[in-house]
């Protein structure tokens, strides 16, 4: 490997504390203090050695007689206020380390989890959310964990060495040298333990990530598993996953095991070459008999960190990966943001929408919409329909904003008054635009809490009225706890096409300008799906909207159909015309009455 | 993590006996490979002492006379050299074998008991897995399995530490009685604070851990959730909620943080202040005469590299809270009795079989039937639409046929025999349902349709033309090798939905139950579909049809159709004998008709 990379890391590296500490301040508020104590805190640790050097050198190491007791005494009572200043120095370091860190890293959770909302990512890609959902979990944790424990160790560690040093080189300089001499080989073998470590950890990270993947599979996809008997299947893989990550374990345990033990051995060489020589130096170099004997204290204020010192360096490097994580994402410009201060209104009352030139793709995917060209009137009624895989959600995404396109662009507006959407506000376009999308998705909460997403205020009355003005009486009251109903995980007690009748009670209760709806009643029932959308209309009279579905009914009645096929619009019209026009429309449509009517085809009635 | 929360309440000196249970247990599951940590850690615990033995012997057998004479003990000093480094080199192996089997031991017992939990889920019916949360689920197997085990990381250096206690007090016997006393007062002291600090910490730690599942269960939701929360501008609320648990856990962190800044300089300074006063009563000792100053030095080197592995002890009593609490919450799952056994018969021959439902009832919540007292026979080879209102029971219905759920009351008759005798691969074989909710495995293409099993690539294709799925499917990066998922490629509903399709088809089953699971396909491809499989019916080898649906043409092609209202049969009969009976049926089929008549009325 050359130089280079290795290098840039570093720098890399050194960039991603420094962004990090910019996003979390409080981490280093007063860092000078904290630091200061924080030494003052590791000073006590290295004073036993000082006393047992002073002590012996006061006589403690003759039988002879002359031992300065008084001496002793006092220098025992020193030590004794020291280490009880040094245990309230601990005391204040890590209390200002623990709520400056978690201070710091609670907001920068709370800022990383904000801007994945405003990432096109979330809406676009439904998969990815598992390692969205990471970052602003398991990544911040492992941040905390580091600088809480494994860097303070580091700092401690550093304290300890570094005083250890300093009383070692007053004491002498010599045995100083032979130890730092004898620590110097494990110090460079470190940097290799460290690598071979980091690999070692990098597998077991990808092992329980595949592990936590296969777990969830009989967990989430329970029915499917069991309807098509697959346990086996299932159980191998699972199997398969916890041996595979059994073994990466054992093995990063195996260099964790050698690099920890290593240190003692290193740590046993250091007293007898500290003896030995020790003892040499004394005998001709005047030497006291305390020192020899305190540098073998001495010593194992080295042997501890160096035993850490590979666990160290790994979690260090986990803690900055995990933070260029959260940093890199926070660095991923938020695509679909609010223009802010300098936005253009939406005029008041009707709206209609416009797309010029425009063309998207999925990140890293092919064209899906291309060389869009079309404007919706104010008021009027859209429906959107083609086969699966056209764009017809791509559109709706466009259109309510959840994405931007990557050429042209989307307006709304009427009239002269037309702003381009991703100059409008948030709040403006919410208040204006609303999407309800196929997926019915609800929260784990009350009928009623999942109701009041669409107007917050909403009393219980208004939320009964909304569900009567839907003609949905005779459903709500089929529901023995009414408002207070719990719907499940993902709205998961109710029925599919419960879910999308809450969802849709919900747009109406928002109460837009503009509606956006995809196949939003696909799982209700026909008698029901044309009351609510019937009443939908009503109630939204005069506003603009965009409604797809494959139940052709909803086109038959729109004001204007679009079609869409692989990617382009490729016929705009009233219904009536593109069935003469003997296009896509007109294939669908015929297709359409087929089925929704009865035995117009020959075929079906041979049965 | 209502247990964790409770933790604090909970009788502690029960929790103790119930904590070495487990550790009983665990030690049973590993007995040899444990024995074998517990022998390198108490080998460890023994050549620590003899660590402080060698610089007490230094001391008076090397330094002293050295010193006193002016003049190098060779002799002793090579000993001594040589004892140093023996002692260390033991050490050492002890620390290897004592942190690698040890280790070994911890991941066998994790490993094992995923096994068993994943294992237990496997064999849980679906009802049992709908009344759980995904969450919790996933939780039981991971980081409660932890934490069940995780005391097996300090547990044989704790016993080591035993050992190696009993040999620090032997020598300081040895080397002298009244500085023992130092140690016998200072060793309990270090003990006693450690068990009360981890006890305080136990249930600080498990509260942050409850929070921290909080935190990622709002980041889940609220991502699961983003259409919703974008699509109605509730991005400031979700932060707000987020940044709610967010702070909890932060401030149960601090909290954390406090305990642990009061304990930890405490248990530093304690061995400190130990070498303090052996110091200071060692001035008395030798200028009596009664100890070598080589004793008073050993005395104090002791207290100095004990103090670290005492706290082992301390971590084992510390976790056994966690402990007790990770294996209830494992055991909850493994000795769960939900069952729902398959019986041992098969369904013999080939070709269509019949079905056949008696007077079948079944609810969710006890006193709010969903279904009842259902009588309804298919015949073999025909096919029969369920109509229903939305929250009729359809999808209930579908689940019980396929026995992914069993009845309260009543039966499931395949081919004349009660679905609950039949073995389970012989079911799984035999009837295929697609769900009305499409579920796709983190996998390739070709695995979500084969699932594994042993199919060609032709019939793959095959089935994929059928479902009009083969020219999207050709069009992906690496076609059937096509990674979904997670780490992969993303699909519009209507084409997950083919594969879903497209799953069940591939198999050729003998009851096919679709729950709406046409509703995102063009009405066109829908009809290729059902045209398809009535010809194989009609030919004698293609699937009794049991489809949950709307669309007339659909409902036209049925032998049989069933309306569903409130949980009841209302009506069986024919599509044309149900229009002539039953208005509410009319009103439910011919809505759309209806609304296209009034239209052209206009
Ligand atoms: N897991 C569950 N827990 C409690 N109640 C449930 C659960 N699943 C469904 N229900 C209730 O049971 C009733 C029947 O639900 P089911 O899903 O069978 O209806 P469905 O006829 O399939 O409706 P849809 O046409 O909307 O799919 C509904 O009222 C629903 O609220
Ligand atoms: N998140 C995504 N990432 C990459 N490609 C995607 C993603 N979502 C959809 N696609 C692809 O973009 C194309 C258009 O998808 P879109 O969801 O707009 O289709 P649709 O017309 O709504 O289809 P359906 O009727 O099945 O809902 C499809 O080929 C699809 O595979
Ligand atoms: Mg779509
Ligand atoms: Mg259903």
């Amino acid at each position: 490997m050359s130089e280079l990379p290795i290098k840039e890391s570093r720098e890399g590296s050194l960039r991603i504390i420094r962004r990090g500490l910019s996003l979390s301040p409080q981490i280093i508020e007063g860092w000078r203090v904290t630091v200061l104590l924080t030494l003052l805190g590791t000073a006590g640790t290295s004073l036993v050695p000082v006393v047992v050097q002073r002590s012996v050198d006061n006589g403690l190491g003759t039988t002879d007689g002359g031992v300065a007791s008084d001496r002793i005494v006092m220098i025992v009572a020193a030590a004794g206020l020291l280490l009880l200043i040094s245990a309230v120095a601990a005391y204040f370091a890590k209390i200002r380390i623990f709520t400056g860190t978690e201070r710091g890293l609670t907001q920068l959770r709370v800022l990383a989890f904000r801007h994945v909302h405003d990432l096109s990512m979330l809406t676009q890609n439904t998969q990815r959310r598992g390692s969205l959902v990471s970052r602003v979990t398991s990544d911040i944790d492992q941040i905390s964990l580091f600088l809480q424990s494994t860097g303070m160790i580091l700092v401690l560690s550093a304290g300890q060495m570094l005083i250890a040093t300093a009383v070692m080189a007053f004491l002498s300089w010599q045995l100083t040298l032979v130890v730092l001499a004898v620590f110097v080989p494990l110090v460079i073998s470190l940097k290799v333990f460290a690598e071979r470590m980091s690999v070692a950890y990098d597998h077991v990270r990808q092992t329980v990530a595949e592990l936590l993947t296969t777990i969830a599979e009989p967990v989430v996809g329970a029915a499917v598993v069991r309807s098509y008997a697959i346990e086996r299947r299932t159980q191998q893989r699972i199997d398969d996953a916890i041996a595979t990550n059994y073994r990466a374990n054992v093995n990063a345990q195996k260099i964790v095991a050698i690099t920890f033990a290593s240190a003692i051995l290193v740590g046993g060489v250091a007293n007898a070459a500290a003896l030995g020589i020790g003892v040499w130096l004394g005998v001709v170099g005047g030497m006291s008999m305390g020192t020899v004997i305190a540098f073998i204290f001495l010593i194992t204020l080295f042997v501890g960190p160096a035993q850490m010192a590979t666990q160290v360096i790994t979690d260090a490097q986990n803690a900055v990966a995990s933070w260029r994580r959260v940093i890199e994402l926070l660095e991923t410009p938020a695509d679909v943001v609010d223009p802010g201060p300098g936005s253009t209104p939406l005029p008041d009352g009707d709206l209609g929408a416009r797309f010029t030139a425009v063309r998207f793709a999925y990140p890293e995917g092919p064209t899906v919409l291309d060389d869009l060209d079309v404007t919706i009137e104010p008021r009027q009624r859209v429906a959107v329909v083609g086969e699966t895989g056209s764009g017809k959600t791509t559109f709706a995404k466009l259109l309510t904003r959840l994405m931007d396109p990557v050429e042209g662009t989307v307006q709304l507006g009427r009239d002269t008054a037309w702003a381009d959407v991703s100059q409008v506000s948030f709040d403006d376009l919410r208040r204006h635009v609303v999407m309800v999308p196929q997926e019915g998705f609800l929260f784990d909460s009350t009928l009623a809490e999942n109701l009041r997403y669409g107007r917050r205020e909403a009393t219980d009355a208004e939320l009964e009225a909304a569900i009567g003005d839907l003609g949905l009486v005779d459903w709500f009251a089929g529901l023995p706890r009414g408002l207070a109903t719990r719907v499940g995980q993902r709205g998961e007690s109710l029925s599919a096409g419960e879910r999308q009748l809450v969802a849709l009670v919900r747009s109406a209760l928002a109460d837009p300008a503009f509606l956006v709806l995809d196949e939003a009643t696909s799982a209700v029932d026909p008698q029901t799906e044309l009351r609510a959308t019937r009443a939908l209309e009503r109630l939204l009279d005069g506003r603009t909207s965009v409604t797809i579905a494959h139940r052709l009914s909803t086109a038959e009645n729109a004001d204007r159909i679009l079609v869409f096929d692989a990617g382009r619009l490729v016929e705009d019209g009233h219904h009536s015309d593109l069935v003469d026009a003997g296009g896509v429309y007109s294939r669908l449509h015929a297709s359409w009455v087929a089925q929704a009517s009865l035995g117009v085809r020959p075929e079906t009635m041979v049965r | 993590m209502t247990s964790l929360d409770s933790l604090g309440g909970t009788d502690t000196t029960n929790l103790t006996r119930r904590g070495f249970r487990v550790l009983g247990i665990g030690i049973g599951r590993q007995k040899a490979m444990f024995s074998l940590a517990v022998l390198f850690s108490v080998l460890f615990g023994l050549t620590t002492v003899a660590d402080a033995w060698v610089l007490g012997w230094a001391t008076d057998h090397v330094i002293r006379p050295s010193f006193a004479d002016g003049d190098v003990a060779t002799g002793a000093l090579v000993a001594g050299t040589l004892l140093f480094i023996t002692a260390a080199l033991l050490r050492m192996i002890s620390v290897v074998g004592r942190r690698l089997i040890g280790g070994i031991v911890y991941y066998r017992l994790v490993a094992g008991d995923r096994r068993n939990v994943t294992r237990k889920y496997l064999r849980l019916p679906v009802a049992w897995h709908q009344s759980h949360p995904t969450g919790q689920l996933l939780s039981n197997a991971n980081a409660d399995v932890e934490a069940t085990w995780m005391v097996f990381n300090p547990l044989p250096m704790a016993i080591g530490v035993i050992a190696m206690l009993i040999g620090a007090v032997a020598t300081m016997l040895a080397a002298d009685v009244v500085l023992t006393l130092v140690g016998l007062v200072v060793f309990p002291l270090l003990f006693v604070l450690n068990v009360v600090y981890q006890r305080s910490q136990g249930p600080r730690m498990a509260q942050a851990q409850s929070l921290r599942g909080d935190v990622s269960s709002v980041a889940h939701e609220s991502f699961d959730g983003a259409l919703v929360v974008k699509s109605l501008g509730r991005e400031e609320e979700e932060t707000a909620r987020f940044a709610t648990a967010s702070e909890q856990l932060r401030d149960a962190n601090i909290s954390v943080g406090r305990v642990r800044a009061v304990f930890e300089p405490l248990l530093e300074a304690l061995p400190s202040i130990g070498v303090l006063l052996v110091v200071l009563l060692g001035i008395g000792r030798i200028e009596s005469g009664a100890t070598a100053p080589g004793d008073v030095v050993q005395i104090a080197y002791l207290f100095t590299i004990v103090a670290m592995p005492v706290r082992a002890i301390g971590w084992v009593l510390g976790e056994l809270p966690r402990t007790v609490v990770g294996w209830d919450r494992v055991r909850g799952v493994l000795d769960d009795t939900t069952q729902m056994p398959y019986g041992p018969a098969g369904l013999d021959g080939t070709g269509p079989i019949g079905l056949r439902l008696e007077s079948l009832g079944f609810s969710y919540e006890p006193d709010e039937p969903v279904l009842e007292d259902l009588d309804l026979e298919v015949a073999p080879g025909s096919v029969t639409a369920v109509v229903g209102s939305t929250g009729s029971g359809k999808s209930t219905l579908a689940t019980l046929v396929t026995r992914l759920l069993d009845a309260d009351e009543g039966r499931v008759l395949l081919d004349g025999r009660p679905a609950a005798e039949i073995d389970h691969d012989a079911l799984a074989a035999a009837v295929s349902l697609v769900p009305q909710a499409t579920f796709l495995f983190d996998d390739t293409v070709r695995s979500n349709i084969t699932l594994d099993a042993d199919i060609p690539d032709e019939t793959v294709w095959e089935v994929l033309r059928t479902v009009q799925a083969d020219r999207f499917v050709q069009a992906l990066p690496e076609g059937l090798d096509t990674e979904l998922g997670e780490r992969g490629t993303s699909l519009s509903g209507g084409q997950r939905q083919r594969l879903s399709l497209a799953r069940a088809l591939v198999r050729n089953p003998r009851l096919l139950v679709l729950d709406d699971a046409t509703s995102a396909l063009d009405p066109a491809v829908e009809q290729r579909i059902l045209r398809a499989l009535a010809e194989r019916s009609q030919g004698e080898d293609g699937p009794t049809v049991l489809v949950v649906a709307y669309r007339k043409a659909t409902i036209a092609l049925a032998d049989q159709v069933v309306h569903l209202a409130d949980g009841r049969i209302a009506d069986t009969g024919t599509h044309a004998e149900l229009r002539e009976r039953s208005s509410a049926y009319r009103d439910l089929v011919d809505a759309y008709d209806q609304a296209r008549q009034e239209v052209d009325h206009e």
